[in-house]
């Protein structure tokens, strides 16, 4: 009898506070910031095309088997606009499969992958969660501009800088030639 | 059924035969997909037969195509309310066979939230269990301290169910700059919600009427099914995998290890509201103690253990997990063997059942605290 009173009064004490519970459909919390939502690929403004160069490695490591990708020559490097030899050239994510594991993101040497902060992708089709490399970009699109995101290593990975950086080791080397 | 079918005779038989019923797979309190069936003398359950399966997912065979890195996302989803505690295990046994070590600092981070996890997970089983003998307000505060422990993995490990944030060798990154403040509020938070809980529920008569005495264990009997974890202490034999084979950094925490009187429902109760305590306090004491320094032991990305086979276990929320790996050389495994706490726990059952009600059978069952995930893997 003490003690159901007792349980009474406990839940009485929360009659008068604020709920705690997040309509969801109608109210969206926020995610946190490490949070990780589908994998997206990410734009090198720099050069006007994306960072992945179709190296496979994350085809490779994924454990759900769920992304394949194809590359090609990159034509902007023989035009000296990139330093990518390869570039990506289809690339396919079946997100639902995906596991949001963020395995392919930690074994990317190229900064190309991120997981974004996307999780609500429902559609009403059949192939709507195979995202495609355009879909995957508009992701990566959006995920760099609310999080300001930069690359970890740009000395290897944006073109710019990676583009002056060879430059300059060439004039070095130049310089070097016409002393000896 | 078996048993049933009367043997061809020309005297018509006049025997008794007990009466069967059928629970589960869909049952809400089964907790994921588990069928018994009970044969009933009256009100009374005579004989319990577990049936499992229905959520196998081949884990362990999965692992052998999967290489180690990969393999930690399997073991996320073995008992899936206590993840972390799952990839510890893991990525021990693989640092064993490996003959590395974890960084201090990485042995602390895994350490405070494999305790917070534990937290979450008892809370789970405390609303839960709470639901499954008729309270229905108990989940809904549970559930509610639970989104807390969530949302701070959330913020560490970028999710709140499925990790993958340890390693072989340490953790994937380091904690967020805010992590010991978050740490401490969430476990001051906790502490209030989980003496809430104590006080909505532990002495409620109508709980204790439907938990004391109920699905009673010897202590011989619990050692000798083979019982682990919360179902063991609660029959009183105190048999903690963290104090008996420290592991981590356990052997430099304090902390008590409450044990039950009778093996009783309320007991095995009583033992995981008490380890929530023990684990915020030994939260409390891993932070005050976590050094810097690396959270990766360095060397190679990829994990290629040497031939040869090693045995971790850890006290998981559910009871003492192992984990026999074999390695045959390559980067995948060769075998991935797990002594899964919550299947074992089941040996207990029967015992526990005889002579039960048929309406207690729900609170046993609830007692143990099982997750199929891991009992089928
Ligand atoms: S995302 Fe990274 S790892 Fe995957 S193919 Fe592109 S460059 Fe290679
Ligand atoms: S997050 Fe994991 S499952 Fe998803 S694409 Fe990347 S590696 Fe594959």
């Amino acid at each position: 009898m003490i003690s159901g009173l007792l349980g009474l009064l406990t839940t009485l004490r929360w009659l008068f506070r604020k709920p705690v519970t997040a309509h969801y459909p109608k109210q969206h919390l926020p995610v946190q910031e490490r949070y990780m939502g589908f994998p997206a690929l990410l734009w090198d403004d720099t050069a006007a095309e994306p960072f992945c160069t179709g190296c496979m490695v994350c085809v490779r490591e994924c454990p759900t088997q769920c992304m394949s990708a194809q590359m090609h020559d990159n034509p902007k490097f023989a035009s000296g606009e990139s330093h990518r030899r390869k570039i990506i050239q289809t690339f396919e994510i079946n997100l639902n499969r995906c596991i949001l594991c963020g395995i392919c993101v930690d074994v990317c040497a190229f900064d190309a992958i991120e997981m974004s902060y996307e999780h609500e992708l429902s559609s009403f089709s059949r192939t709507g969660a195979r995202a495609d490399l355009g879909l995957l970009l508009e992701l990566g699109g959006r995920y760099t501009e609310t999080t300001q995101w930069q690359a970890t290593n740009p000395e290897k990975n944006v073109a710019s800088v990676a583009l002056a950086k060879r430059a300059a080791a060439k004039t070095q080397a130049g310089e070097a030639e016409g002393k000896a | 059924m078996e048993g049933t079918a009367a043997p061809m005779s020309a005297e018509p038989q006049t025997g008794v035969v007990d009466m069967m019923l059928n629970m589960g797979p869909q049952h809400p309190a089964t907790h994921g997909v588990f069928r018994m069936v009970l044969s009933i003398d009256g009100e009374r359950v005579v004989g319990v037969r577990p049936h499992i399966g229905y959520l196998h997912r081949g884990s362990e065979k999965l692992s052998e195509h999967e290489s180690y890195g990969q393999v930690i996302t399997l073991f996320d989803r073995l008992d899936y309310v206590s993840n972390l505690n799952n990839e510890l295990v893991f990525a021990r046994a693989a640092e064993e066979l490996m003959g590395v070590e974890a960084p201090e600092r990485a042995q602390y981070i895994r350490t405070i939230l494999c305790e917070l996890n534990r937290v979450a997970s008892h809370l789970l089983f405390i609303g839960t269990y709470a639901l499954d003998v008729g309270a229905m307000t108990p989940v809904m505060y549970t559930f509610r301290e639970r989104e807390r422990v969530q949302n701070l993995f959330e913020h560490v490990t970028g999710a709140r169910m499925m990790h993958n944030y340890f390693r072989i060798g340490g953790v994937k990154e380091d904690v967020p700059g805010d992590f010991a403040e978050r740490v401490r509020s969430v476990v001051r938070h906790l502490r209030e919600g989980v003496e809430e809980t104590d006080r909505l529920l532990t002495f409620n008569e109508v709980y204790l009427a439907r938990t004391r005495g109920v699905g009673v264990i010897s202590a011989a009997d619990a050692v000798s099914c083979g019982l682990t974890g919360p179902c063991l202490r609660g029959s009183g034999v105190a048999y903690d995998v963290r104090k008996a084979y420290p592991y981590e950094v356990y052997d430099r925490l304090e902390f008590d290890v409450p044990v039950g009187e009778f093996g009783d429902c309320w007991d095995r109760y009583w033992v995981r509201l008490q380890e929530c305590y023990e684990s915020l306090r030994m939260t409390e004491q891993a932070l005050e103690q976590m050094p810097d320094g690396l959270v990766m032991a360095p060397g190679r990305r990829i994990a290629r253990p040497p031939k040869g086979e090693a045995y971790a276990h850890a006290e998981n929320p559910r009871g003492d997990i192992g984990v026999f790996l074999v390695s045959d050389g390559t980067d995948k495994p060769y075998r991935v063997k797990v002594r899964p706490p919550s299947f074992c726990n089941l040996v207990g059952l029967e015992r526990m059942m005889d002579g039960a009600y048929v309406a207690d059978a729900v609170a046993i069952l609830g007692s143990l605290d099982i997750v199929l995930g891991e009992v089928d893997r």
